[in-house]
């Protein structure tokens, strides 16, 4: 595999929704909310603003930080579990907004880990197909607000897009190694049809995330044969701090170490981690190995590792 | 050496910092004794304080969800 990370680019709505808000409408309180979570604030979309406005932005903010022109792509991945249900899937919309052409356009229809298998996917791909896209994004406002609103999944999730640029041509950070996994014994513990409201077996979510995660870093870096203290970032699916605070203790690094921005964004599902690496890479950060991470339903998760 | 359910009492009462129900049938999570962060503590803790390795297939929430229920998980590993 001979596979670049060119850059990042992300957008969130303009809409802040705070802990306050959320809390009056669940019963619960702001205090509440972010000691459960580490949220203090998430991004909602307004009504005309879909997946499709959403991934558009996210992408157009990569191609202008890589300096990559649309005409010069190969290949979307569009990853998203909260577009509407039905055919077409919003990949050929989203390309076509981008004026892509007829490049092939997949959509992944993933949650919370689609943004990594979509750079995995990418990784394996750009040799045959040149620069690909991989954008991320989610309207979870829409999943949470179909249906009464639940205390204990309404507070968590955000909006937001992140993308990725991946390419064969040498850049910035070459793709090392990358392993996805997924099982189906617990799909039905974390699920979301739009016929019923978002279902969450947190106890078995968390109990699987907190055990899976760290252990899917592990298996990636001893493939790199990179130690987890040598590692600059690891870029995780923002899910909930305490479960962040619990992979940096599992690795055996500094809290520090494991990017964090759900306090403002919230779980905005597959485009979390791609929003937290846009965030990243726009501070300049020193060279070094970056592991980027995801867990969601499914379940899928998986790791990667560049430098 | 204490008995199976003895040592879970004691796993339980080290997670939860306060004492364990006497009815060994009452749920821990739904007592509000241990939250969804302390469940993966407690496999940890059950793995090494009974030497076994709790593979991914087994991590439903419900073999843990008391000390009958665990009892009955390391009896069916026996």
């Amino acid at each position: 595999m001979s596979a670049y990370l060119h850059g990042f680019g992300a957008h969130l709505p303009e809409r802040t929704v705070t802990n306050a808000e959320l809390a009056a409408q669940l019963g619960c309180t702001a205090e509440w909310i972010e000691s459960a979570s580490g949220i203090r604030e998430r991004r909602w979309a307004g009504e005309d603003t879909g997946v499709v406005e959403l991934g558009a932005a996210a992408a157009t903010a990569c191609l202008s930080r890589t300096g990559i022109p649309a005409s010069q792509l190969g290949l979307l991945i569009l990853a998203s579990g909260s577009a509407p249900p039905g055919f077409p899937a919003p990949g050929a919309a989203l390309a076509h907004r981008l004026g892509l052409g007829t490049i092939p356009a997949l959509d992944l229809p993933m949650a919370s880990a689609g943004g990594l298998f979509g750079m995995c996917l990418a990784a394996n791909l750009c040799e045959s197909y040149g620069d690909v896209l991989v954008v991320a994004a989610e309207k979870m406002s829409a999943v949470i607000q179909a249906h009464p609103l639940d205390q204990n999944t309404a507070m968590l999730f955000g909006d937001g897009a992140g993308a990725a640029l991946i390419s064969s041509r040498p850049g910035p950070r070459k793709i090392l190694r990358s392993v996805l996994h997924t099982d189906g014994q617990f799909r039905d513990d974390l699920a979301f049809n739009w016929s019923a409201p978002l279902k969450m077996n947190g106890l078995s979510v968390i109990l699987q995330a907190t055990r899976k995660l760290p252990a899917v870093i592990g298996e990636v870096l001893d493939l790199a044969g990179i130690p987890a203290a040598d590692v600059a970032m690891f870029l995780v699916h923002q899910a909930n701090q305490n479960l962040l605070a619990r992979v940096a203790k599992a690795l055996g690094v500094a809290q520090e170490r494991v990017y964090s921005n759900i306090a403002r964004y919230g779980n905005t599902s597959s485009a979390s981690m791609l929003i937290a690496a846009a965030e990243w890479d726009e501070q300049n950060p020193p060279p070094g190995p970056a592991v980027f991470a995801a867990f969601g339903a499914g379940l899928h998760w998986g790791a990667l590792v560049a430098r | 050496m204490p008995d199976t359910r003895e040592r879970l009492r004691g796993v339980v009462n080290k997670i939860a910092q306060q004492p364990v129900p006497e009815d060994p049938e009452e749920s821990l999570f739904e007592s509000g004794l241990l939250d969804s962060f302390a469940l993966p503590d407690l496999v940890s803790a059950i793995e090494q304080e009974f030497s076994i390795k709790v593979p991914d297939a087994d991590l439903n929430p419900r073999k843990f969800d008391s000390i009958s229920r665990m009892e009955a998980y390391l009896a069916s590993r026996a």
